[in-house]
Order: structure tokens, then sequence, then C-alpha cells
């Protein structure tokens, strides 16, 4: 037995065959694999149902926050009083978890409109408003305080609340899923 | 042990005809009814049978309610509650499958326990061991995925909280959270998702438990003093001995099963899950099951929203490397002065978690998780590897008889026949 193998030194053409029919198995697999990772994927009626919706801002009275919903998740459309705007703008930003200006989360000459995820940072509960030490958010279950700018203040949220894309598309109405340069 | 494995004999001409076929007989009589085991484990050694009990149970009463129950997000909270009223016997299946999942808990912990106390993890059961992590893993994602699918308040947001957990795994995170979502946020396609899953995890927990059991029948049982089977006076039969011993406490394990079914079937959930889901509301405190708590107050304990997560994990993965962060030879701990009480510490900590994960994460419950949390990763990452050098074992008997007999002295405890003859029944 050790007379023959040690003879067989060149690879064969059986060796190549071997190789290749084993790599064509492994990329067919892989291939194959593809398509059903996709099928997890949103699906198409659930992409569609995801286009940008209309909200209508004219029914909102100051102080108040409206939930609405776009691709099933939650969203705060807030009113926000002149006192919450100053309170918000009036922020070292410096001293902030996840520094940002008041500026940068509303859009130009709409300060009073904030527009925000409704998902704690955290781990996805619902923030209650106007509530927590900065009258803006708090969230329940695990104690995240956000100010009147959803920016986070305290707790274990890493980052502000997140400002979905939006436009105006007048002064009292607002189109959430899509941004104006678009 | 060989002198016990007294071999089949197929004694009909079926029996024999089908046994040179599919030798199907004579594993199951040398792996259950031959099969040695050691003549001093006491009654934390049937809680095998019990969790195959278990398994079987949360299966069948599965099966049973998928013929009711409607994976679809407007549809499931109602199905459920139609299983509970007009269908028959419905309320009885639900609970039992509810209760089920507490239960299977229950005597999961009872066994992990086991194993942690008699060195069960060690050498040469090293992979037994690993494979039990497995499953373990495997019935938390099945019992968590269960939980989903009735569809409340809990359910609901029990499902955003872990996947959002999911999502904090650097780099792969959020690719993992949408596929297990199947779209923007959890709705239907991951109510149907789940529900898949649900139903396939407890077949791949069977296929597991077969390796499981294969894996404990290379070795044989581990025993009350560690020391293994010397000679045929070491061991008894597993029919009758072992076989009786499983049915009465499995028999015993049902009654306790039965008072929580028919007397607080709801008292291990949650109110909050008889409201339908409703995303806009978070429910006042959200708690996971009570089986996932200590867990829970690890993830909590950390101020970091990775590393929490990372913490979480590793106190499940820790397990696994047990039995190298065991450097003790002494498998039980009836031997290991030292051990017994750092033992008894873990578990009063696991027990303190479990109690910081049911409260809320504020004031001085955190600071008390993170003390706890801390002292479960030191138990298993320093204080078990250095006890191995420093202490000093009580002296090991020298086999399980004479450990047996030495505790029955002058007690006529052991049944005479069983000394005398521990094969005569093979």
């Amino acid at each position: 037995m050790a007379e023959t193998t040690t003879a067989v030194a060149e690879p064969t053409r059986r060796d190549f065959l071997f190789i290749a029919t084993g790599a064509a198995a492994a990329v067919g697999g892989a291939a194959l694999v593809w398509p059903f990772i996709q099928s997890m994927t949103p699906d198409a009626a659930t992409v569609a149902a995801g286009a940008p919706v209309e909200v209508d801002l004219s029914p909102i009275a100051a102080g108040q926050i409206v939930k609405v919903f776009w691709r099933g998740k939650l969203i705060f459309v807030r009113h926000r009083t002149p006192e919450e705007i100053k309170a918000a703008e009036d922020v070292n930003v410096a001293t902030l978890r996840d520094p940002q200006t008041d500026a940068s989360r509303v859009k130009p000459g709409h300060a009073q409109w904030l527009i925000v995820y409704g998902n704690c940072t955290h781990l996805g509960c619902v923030p209650l408003g106007n509530q927590g030490e900065y009258h803006g958010w708090f969230c329940p279950c695990h104690g995240s305080v956000f100010d009147t700018s959803g920016r986070v203040r305290g707790g274990p949220a890493p980052i502000n609340l997140p400002i979905p894309p939006y436009s105006f598309a007048s002064d009292t109405k607002i189109t959430i899923g899509q941004e104006a340069s678009a | 042990m060989s002198q016990h494995s007294s071999t089949y004999v197929p004694k009909s001409a079926f029996a024999k005809w089908f046994e040179s076929r599919l030798p199907i007989a004579s594993l199951v009589h040398s792996s259950f009814i031959a099969y040695p085991v050691p003549r001093n484990i006491n009654y934390f050694w049937t809680f095998g049978a019990i969790l195959s009990f278990m398994l079987v149970s949360q299966i069948l009463t599965g099966v049973f309610l998928a013929m009711y129950y409607t994976p679809h997000a407007s549809l499931a909270f109602q199905s459920v509650e139609h299983i509970m009223r007009d269908v028959n016997f419905g309320w009885l299946i639900r609970y039992l499958h509810a209760n089920g999942a507490s239960m299977f808990f229950v005597a999961v912990y009872i066994h992990i326990f086991r194993g942690l106390y008699y060195g069960s993890y060690k050498a040469p059961r090293e992979i037994l061991w690993i494979l039990g992590v497995i499953i373990y893993g495997l019935m938390m994602a099945t019992a968590f995925m269960g939980y989903v699918l009735p569809w409340g308040q809990m359910s609901f947001w029990g499902a955003t909280v872990i996947t959002n957990i999911l999502a904090a795994i650097p780099v792969v995170g959020d690719t993992i959270q949408s596929l297990l979502w199947g779209g923007y946020s959890v709705g239907n396609p991951t109510l149907n998702r789940f529900f898949s899953i649900h139903y396939l995890l407890p077949f791949m927990i069977v296929g597991v438990v077969i390796l499981h059991v294969w894996a404990l029948h290379v070795p044989g049982q581990n025993n009350p003093t560690g020391v293994p089977i010397k000679s045929s006076k070491d061991a008894l039969p597993f029919t009758p001995y072992a076989t009786i011993k499983d049915i009465f406490a499995t028999a015993v394990f049902l009654i306790f099963f039965a008072w929580w079914v028919f007397y607080l079937p709801n008292y291990l959930g949650h109110a909050d899950n008889y409201v339908p889901a409703n995303p806009a509301v978070t429910p006042a405190h959200i708690v996971p099951e009570w089986y996932f708590l200590p867990f829970y107050a690890i993830l909590r304990a950390i101020p970091d929203k990775l590393g929490g997560v990372i913490a979480m994990f590793a106190s499940i993965a820790v397990l696994a490397f047990l039995p190298w962060l065991d450097t003790s030879k002494v498998r039980s701990t009836s031997y290991r002065p030292l051990y017994k009480q750092f033992f008894w510490i873990l578990a009063a900590d696991t027990l303190l978690l479990g109690w910081l994960g049911a409260k809320p994460p504020e004031g001085w419950y955190v600071i008390v998780s993170q003390i706890a949390t801390a002292y479960y990763f030191i138990h298993f990452l320093i204080i078990l590897p250095v006890l191995g050098f420093i202490e000093r074992p009580l002296p090991l008997p020298n086999s399980i008889l004479e450990a047996v007999t030495a505790s029955k002295k002058g007690g006529s405890g052991i049944p005479a026949g069983a000394n005398a003859e521990p094969n005569s029944k093979g």
C-alpha cells in the first residue's frame, strides 16, 4: 500500500474533477441560500405600504403631541409652545450625551414643530409626553429622559430620538417619508 | 460496567427478522433496560426524565393549539381568546402549554443546578454539558417566540425590546433585526415568522436531546459522590430501578404542574397580555417571564446598551466554558467544603438577580444589580479557577458501594436482594 501511494505525486484529472465538483456544489449551495434570506426581508407589499404619508398640522394645538404611524413606526408630532422652544434652544449643547442643536432638529422657520420617532432609543418603549425632568418625554420602561427637542438627557438611551425624513408641503401640512430636497 | 449489559435476545421469529434489519429493540434494551445506573443517584437525577416528559407535553399541546391559532397580527389575539372560550377544552390545552413552559424551566433550572453541585460538567462529560447549554439556549428562544404569539401588549413590547437588543450588535445587528421583523418594525411578518420558528425549534431541541442522551450514555451518569462506577456492585440496571423512580418523580412533578394549571393558571403571566397589542402605548412596566429575569437584570445593570447585551449573552455563554473554568478534579460538592459555600452564594446571587429583574431600574436596585452581576462573573471567571488550586477536598470514598454502605451503617436502608444481586433482573 505504501508503494502505491508514494507514486501518486502529480495531480490527476480525477483530483481536478473532485475539486471542481466540490466548488460547484459550494457555490450552488451558497447561491441557493440567497433567495431564502431575501425572502425574509420586507416584502413588496410592506415596502409599498411604507410610502410617504401626509399629516395635517392645522388641528394640532400648541402644547399638543400627536401620534402618527409611518412604516409601522410611531412618530410624535409635537406643536411646541414658545417656552418649550426656548428651553430646547437654551441648552449648552456640549453638555449633551448626543450633542445636537435644537435648530438642527427642526425645519428652518418651523421651530414650533418637532417631528421625532416615538420609540425610545434604548429598547423601543414609547416614552410618555410632557413628563420627566425636562418636560419633553420620560420612558417608563428604563427611565430615559428626553427634553423638548427629543434629545436624551438621562437614563440608558444612547442617542436622541431620531428625526424621520419629512418635509413641509405647506405651512400646515407635512409629508413624512420624503425630504424636501428630493 | 459491561457485566450489566446482558444482551438483548430476540425471542419470536418476527423479532429476529426485525432485529436483523433494524436493531432498535436491542438499542432500547441496552440504553434503557440493562443500562447500568449508579446505585446512589438521588431524586435530582430524575429531572432528565421530567424534562423529556415536559418536552413531549409542550409539543403535543402546541400541535393542538396550532389547529386553532391564527398567526396574523389582526387575528392572533382573537384566535387565542377563541381557544380560551369556544374550543372544547381549549382553556385546558392552552393553560397546559403556557404553564408547561414555566414548568419546563423550573425543571431545567433544577437540572442545571444539580449539574453544578455534583460537577456533572467535568471530564469526561464536557460535550454532554455543552449540548445541555445549547438545549437551554434553544429553549429560551422557543419560549420567547411563544410568548409573542398571543399578540397581547406584553407579546408586542417584549418582541420590540428583544429585537432592539439584537440591533445593538455591531455591524450585523441592523440586518438581523430587519430579518426578524420582515418590515420596518415589529408587525405581521414578525408574528408569522415567529410562529414558524416557534414550531420548528422544539423539534431541533428533540434532536439535540437525542445527542445529549447519547453523550450521557457514553461515560454513564454521574452520581452524588462523583466517583465513577468501578464494579457491578456500584450499579443497578436502569429497568426497573431508574425507570420506576423516574416515573414516580414525574408523577409528583405533574401534581405540582397541575396545581398551577388548575389553581393559578395566570399567576406566572402578566395581566397586560390580555390587552391586544397596541404599538402606540407601552405597558407601564415591561417585565419578561420569570425564567428570564436574572438575565434581564444583568442586561439592565450595565449602563451601556451594547455592554448590557454583551453581558447578558456572556452570562449564558460562560456556562459552556465551565468544564475548563473549574480547575478542581473533584466532581461532587459534597467533598468540596469551600466550593460548597460559593455554590450556595451563587444560587442566592442568581435568585437575587431574578428578584431585581422584576424591579424597576432605579435607585439602589440598579446598584445592587451591578454588584450581583459582577459577582456572577467573578464566581465563574475568578473564584472557580482559583478554588481548584487552594481548596483541600475531603477524602473521597473508594467506590459508590463503600459510600452507600458507610452512610447506611447500622440501618437496613438497602434492599438485601439489591445489595447481593444488583443485576438479578438484568
